[in-house]
């Protein structure tokens, strides 16, 4: 039997490399998906807690998580569009019309 | 041991992919990455005995989430990202809030208690298979979130549309 330590070390390198995509990429939609993996990292724990503590509650969390993912995925690429017809560029070092 | 090497596999092409996903330069290499990732990751869920949640990881992100983002990512037609010198340029940062997280997360973890066992045993969900006990239990003790969960949906649908939409003048 794997330990449940193991899931949640495994959960947290992976939340990890999420933080370090989402702050170390100027590109974004990698910082995007940073954030979804951040979010799967989420669901990873989640999902092994429900195994180990025998409570289908955590698998129900995770399945409000991923509904929610998709919906911030779907807002987040408009917003891409919509930011890239103003400005043509992924960099958002590029973005800075608010900087003042 | 079996189920050992099983999940070193997982882990370790889980962690190589996701590193894989945020360090590659090219925008459509990070996402067919991301795709290979969501089927490990559904692989996990499985050995955790979750098929549900792997089915839903499979159909919902490697079906749909990654779509869409293949979708934009082919749509915005990046040229200039290939002559980037740099694909990873505020690295320090990065690095710094990184290793702090970690650090902190993996402390938080060793001082984890278990909660004493529910009911929904391995040997209960199998007699009464997993989808129909979620399903049970999603739309019974549950059903107010999942009500709001509709709700976000038809949010995300109306606002994705109205913000990619083209303005027309006059």
């Amino acid at each position: 039997m794997v330990p449940l330590q193991w899931y949640l070390w495994l959960s947290i390198a992976v939340f990890s490399i999420g933080v370090l995509g989402f702050l170390s990429r100027r590109n974004i939609i990698i910082m995007l998906m940073s954030i979804e993996l951040m979010l799967n990292a989420v669901n990873i724990s989640l999902i092994s807690f429900s195994h180990y503590i025998q409570d289908l509650r955590g698998q129900i969390l995770a399945f409000f998580v991923i509904a929610v993912a998709a919906a911030e995925a779907a807002i987040g690429l408009a917003i891409i569009i919509a930011l890239f017809r103003n400005k043509a560029t992924a960099n958002v070092d590029e973005i800075r019309e608010m900087r003042g | 041991m079996i189920p050992e090497l099983f999940f070193a596999y997982f882990a370790f092409m889980i962690v190589g992919l996701s590193l894989l996903v945020v360090t590659r330069r090219n925008p459509v290499h990070s996402v067919l990455w991301m795709l290979l990732l969501f089927f490990h990751i559904a692989g996990m869920y499985l050995f955790l005995n979750a098929e549900f949640m792997a089915a839903i990881q499979v159909i919902v992100y490697a079906g749909g989430i990654l779509v869409l983002f293949l979708f934009v990512v082919l749509l915005m037609n990046l040229k200039d990202v290939a002559q980037m010198k740099k694909g990873i340029t505020a690295w320090p940062t990065g690095v710094t809030f990184t290793i702090g997280i970690f650090i902190a997360m993996i402390y938080s973890v060793r001082s984890f208690i278990a909660a004493p066992p529910g009911r929904y045993s391995i040997e209960m969900i199998q007699q009464e298979t997993h989808v129909k006990a979620l399903g049970k239990l999603l739309y019974t003790d549950f059903l107010f979130q999942f009500e709001v969960v509709s709700l976000i949906l038809l949010i995300a649908i109306v606002g994705a549309i109205v913000l990619a939409k083209r303005k027309f003048k006059g």
